[in-house]
């Protein structure tokens, strides 16, 4: 039996301050004051914004297969220091999480670490190659409960298997996620295509390549009438897409990631492969697109795409090293800066975007991303949306430090995360109350 | 000047500078004894990660007529086999203690990466990175257009048309902001399939047949770029090499077309019968063999602006 | 003792006598080719040679004269600043088997002269190289001395001497001023 946990006078949702009883992982009482039991721990939460636990729809873990640049372990602890409390972990691991032994794996590895729920997304085709379904159903029916279905890294690029995929979902209430990239207008892309890439010479990525695939899966998904969630939307005619898509009814859902709500392809002047990431961060007037899409409810969701390489494919020329950077530590404070302190979104914005949309589209919404009520499970997350820090990629918990933030500063952080009543991460201020 | 990576942040002064200061190496190289002491007791190292030899020979012959120690160092790997990394090769030209390191590499950035990764104290001297910038190639085509059309000035009125792949070429997009700053006109002329989209910032110029732009300009120096054969398979940027050249290629009869002053240049190794005919490129408005030689002044220059001067500056 | 120590008389006397001076030591001017170190030394390369043809008309002044730039050959060149590179001429003629007159401002430590015997020595191999200066300030720091002298000036190493010549200056003036 652990301690009962009195978190004071916290701003829920930012909106409404009130103060919180978990016993035995369950919210057991919300009110203005609350008796503090003899033994229980109390939390001075004022100023702290308290959310429901974060859901992350889109996370490499590495594990199995590439355990240098992250592990289940390394990925679960630097998701409770954001503030998650559950993730989506991607297939594409070596093994890929094609069959109900590896899902089972990862899900197991998750559990017994018990920092977060790892939810393991099964891959589309059988070995991410884009010929053949993977037995969706295995994975659907195991230990680890797959709904989620994703080649992630790579696009479902052949039009009859995406459909088939769509189709064959619906068996089990599942859902195909997918990469919205065309193969062949991307082959040696290394960058959006537009005027930075024109002057830096490197290979350009054009924002058609998403486009057309965006609306091509929403379209094949209006005909199957299942349910497809486009992945890290990238360009201002992809949200053109989804708003049309949605007007008509078709059961699309889409992710935006923070960085490519934050950083455009400026950035990559400084030929730094920190910066290389897939799709490619975009324009100005991209990120402006992906915002009003967020605030507006087009795009569903905040995903990270936390993505950790080892140091050896990023330190090199951008263009051999690989797409991709880490996330988990820092969406919520690039989501804050962008969105929260620009007056885009509230905290109650956030706590929908990042937390009960993402776990209702992954279908862990009997366990995540609850309501902040009395009987509900205690996976919460306290924001203090004054503690600004500045990134040092070091200090991150992920095994690989290829975040591009590294210097800047964020205006705010997860100070505490509860995973069922449980203390996943602590602030330092806040590790005393617990001692 | 620390670094020579890219045209495009040269300043007109500056630009001036490396070409008056090749004018006067190019007047020691008419000397019986052509080797200067200058250099003498500074490490040159050529990094080549993609094969060039005639690039690699003039940077050499430029090093060395300065009295420089040259190492050649080439290092293996490609786009594909990424090989030995350039964070590595770059440590162990800091421990050889490598005062200045001219790089080629198949990797657009490489120069600047090596400049600004914090892992050499030496300068860098950009020798063609990916299809980014080959600053020294069109500061020798600077040189040449000025020795011909603008003797001791700058290029203001020269009308420069550079023809071929612009896509793919660090020797246009060096072209188009070297002599747009020395003041120069640039039209580049190419099938739309080769000019980059985002090409709309960039101070010149596009035409899409060598016959319009002959139309359209009083063109005083025209470029042939070299057309790489492979890109006509897999996607094919043009549909023949017959059609490149009814459209592009400089021929004896669009070579009448130019005006009596023209010159007519080509960074080589050239496709003689597809970009430019055996007749355009022998005939005696071509100044492609002087450019070669002018790419050793002007690579001399270049070394001595970035080597000579307080070492406590750098 | 600082302030003016030539004036435009002394510099015009002192070029003149130094004119007779070549002349004489190499018992006429036909082999002489006066090279003028840049900056000060190249116009005063000008006028000695026209003095010369003033003595010896077959001496042809325009000829004869050329410029030497040492930049490339300094042995100081990573201790400053990037220095700018001059022009070198050499008459047509060449310097081979000719008495070369290197001709400079202001001779002190003799480094510039060791940089200009090298420069020659890539430019051909003349019988003999002589040094003609308008001021010597003394402080050598190499073997070497000068044939042909205007004003020997006594300084303190942090002294400055200033010529200032009408070509490019306006006036005709050696001034000797403190160091910082
Ligand atoms: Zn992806």
């Amino acid at each position: 039996m652990s301690r009962p946990i009195v978190i004071k006078n916290a701003n829920l949702y930012g909106d409404t301050v009130a103060s919180l009883l978990i016993e035995n992982g369950v919210i057991t009482k919300v009110a203005d004051t609350i008796e503090t039991p003899d033994d229980a721990v109390v939390v001075e939460a004022d100023g702290l914004v308290v959310l429901p636990g974060l859901v992350d729809l889109h996370t490499h873990l590495r594990e199995p297969g590439r355990e240098d640049a992250e592990t289940i372990e390394t990925g679960s602890r630097a998701a409770a220091r954001g503030g998650w409390t559950a993730v989506h972990a991607m297939a594409n691991t070596n093994p890929v999480a094609d069959t109900a032994g590896v899902v089972e794996q990862v899900y197991s590895r998750g559990q017994e670490i018990g920092l977060i729920d790892v939810y393991p997304v099964g891959a589309v085709t059988i070995g991410l190659k884009g010929e053949h379904l993977s037995e969706m159903g295995a994975m659907a029916s195991s230990k680890a409960r797959v709904r989620l279905f994703s080649d992630d890294g790579v696009c479902v690029y052949d039009p009859v298997i995406m459909r088939r995929a769509l189709e064959y979902v619906k068996t089990f209430d599942g859902a195909v996620v997918q990469h919205a990239q065309d193969l062949r207008l991307t082959e040696g892309a290394q960058m959006h295509e537009g005027e930075v890439s024109a002057e830096l010479g490197l290979a350009g990525w054009p924002a058609v390549a998403e486009e057309s695939i965006v609306a091509r899966d929403a379209l094949l998904a209006e005909h199957v009438g299942s349910r497809v969630h486009v992945q890290h939307l990238s360009t201002a005619g992809s949200v053109e897409i989804i708003r049309w898509a949605k007007e008509r009814g078709i059961k699309v859902t889409a992710e935006a990631t923070p960085h490519h709500l934050l950083l455009t392809d400026e950035s990559a002047r400084t030929y730094d492969p920190l910066f290389k990431v897939n799709p490619p961060l975009r324009t100005q007037a991209d990120v402006d697109a992906l915002r009003t899409a967020v605030a507006d409810g087009t795009i569903d969701i905040i995903a990270t795409d936390h993505a950790p390489h080892a140091s050896e494919d990023k330190d090199c020329e951008w263009a051999a090293a690989s797409f991709g950077m880490l996330g988990l530590e820092t969406a919520l404070g690039v989501i804050q800066k962008v969105l929260v302190d620009t007056g885009a979104a509230t905290w109650r914005d956030v706590a929908r975007l990042m937390s009960e949309a993402p776990a209702r589209i992954g279908q862990v919404d009997h366990l995540h991303g609850r309501p902040i009520a009395e009987g509900e499970p205690a996976n919460l997350t306290l924001v203090d949306p004054k503690a600004a820090w500045t990134v040092t990629p070091e200090a991150l918990a992920s095994r690989a430090s290829n975040t591009p933030y590294g210097g800047i500063e964020l205006p705010g952080r997860a100070v505490a995360t509860f995973l069922r009543g449980v203390p996943t991460h602590l602030d330092a201020q806040l590790e005393g109350a617990f001692a | 000047m620390r670094h020579l990576l890219t045209t495009k942040d040269l300043s007109k002064t500056d630009a001036l500078r490396i070409l008056d200061t090749a004018t006067q190496m190019a007047a020691t190289q008419e000397r019986e004894v052509r080797k200067l002491p200058t250099l003498r007791g500074k490490t040159v190292v050529n990094l080549f990660f993609e094969d060039s030899t005639r690039t690699r020979i003039s940077f050499e012959a430029a090093a060395k007529r300065l009295s420089a120690d040259v190492i050649n160092f080439s290092a293996k790997g490609s786009s594909v086999s990424k090989g030995e990394s350039l964070k590595d090769t770059a440590l162990t030209l800091q421990a050889m203690g490598a005062d200045a390191v001219v790089v080629r590499h198949w990797a657009s950035g490489a120069a600047y990466q090596l400049a600004h990764g914090g892992w050499l104290h030496g300068s860098v001297l950009n020798a063609g990175d990916g299809t980014h910038q080959h600053p020294t190639q069109s500061l020798l085509d600077a040189f040449t257009i000025r020795k011909h059309l603008a003797p001791g000035g700058d290029l203001e009125g020269v009308t420069v048309a550079i023809v071929g792949d612009v896509l793919h070429s660090r020797v246009a997009r060096s072209n188009v902001y070297l002599l747009t700053t020395l003041g120069a006109k640039v039209v580049l002329v190419a099938p739309p399939t080769l000019v980059p989209v985002g090409i709309e910032p960039w101070p010149c110029d596009v035409v899409h047949t060598l016959d319009q732009a002959l139309d359209t300009y009083e063109i005083d120096a025209l470029m042939m770029l070299r057309v790489q054969r492979e890109r006509m398979t897999g996607g094919g940027f043009f549909p023949s090499p017959n059609e490149y050249s009814r459209i592009f290629g400089l021929d004896g009869d669009r070579l009448r077309r130019l005006p009596d002053h023209a010159i007519v240049m080509h960074p080589g190794p050239m496709n003689r019968g597809l970009e430019i005919s055996a007749e355009a490129a022998d005939s005696p408005r071509s100044v492609i063999v002087e450019q070669v030689a002018n790419g050793v002044a002007v690579r001399m220059a270049a070394l001595y602006l970035l080597l000579a001067g307080e070492e406590a500056a750098q | 003792m600082t302030g003016t120590i030539m004036g435009a008389a002394d510099i015009s006397r002192a070029l003149t006598r130094i004119a007779h001076e070549i002349v004489e030591r190499n018992d006429g001017a036909a082999d002489v080719v006066l090279m003028g170190i840049p900056t000060r030394g190249l116009p005063i390369a000008h006028r000695l040679a026209a003095r010369i043809a003033e003595i010896e008309p077959a001496f042809d002044a325009e000829l004869a004269t050329g410029a030497l730039d040492i930049t490339m050959y300094r042995d100081d060149l990573f201790k400053n600043p990037t220095r700018a590179i001059g022009t070198t001429s050499v008459p047509d003629t060449g310097i081979d088997d000719a008495v070369v007159v290197l001709v400079d401002d202001v001779f002190h430590t003799g480094r510039t002269i060791r940089a200009a015997l090298d420069a020659i020595r890539d430019l051909g191999r003349p019988r003999a190289v002589q040094l003609a200066a308008l001021v010597d300030r003394g402080h050598r720091e190499l073997p070497i001395r000068a044939d042909f002298v205007g004003k020997n000036i006594p300084t303190s190493r942090s002294e400055r001497v200033d010529v200032r010549l009408e070509e490019i200056d306006g006036e005709d003036a050696v001034i000797l001023r403190k160091g910082e």
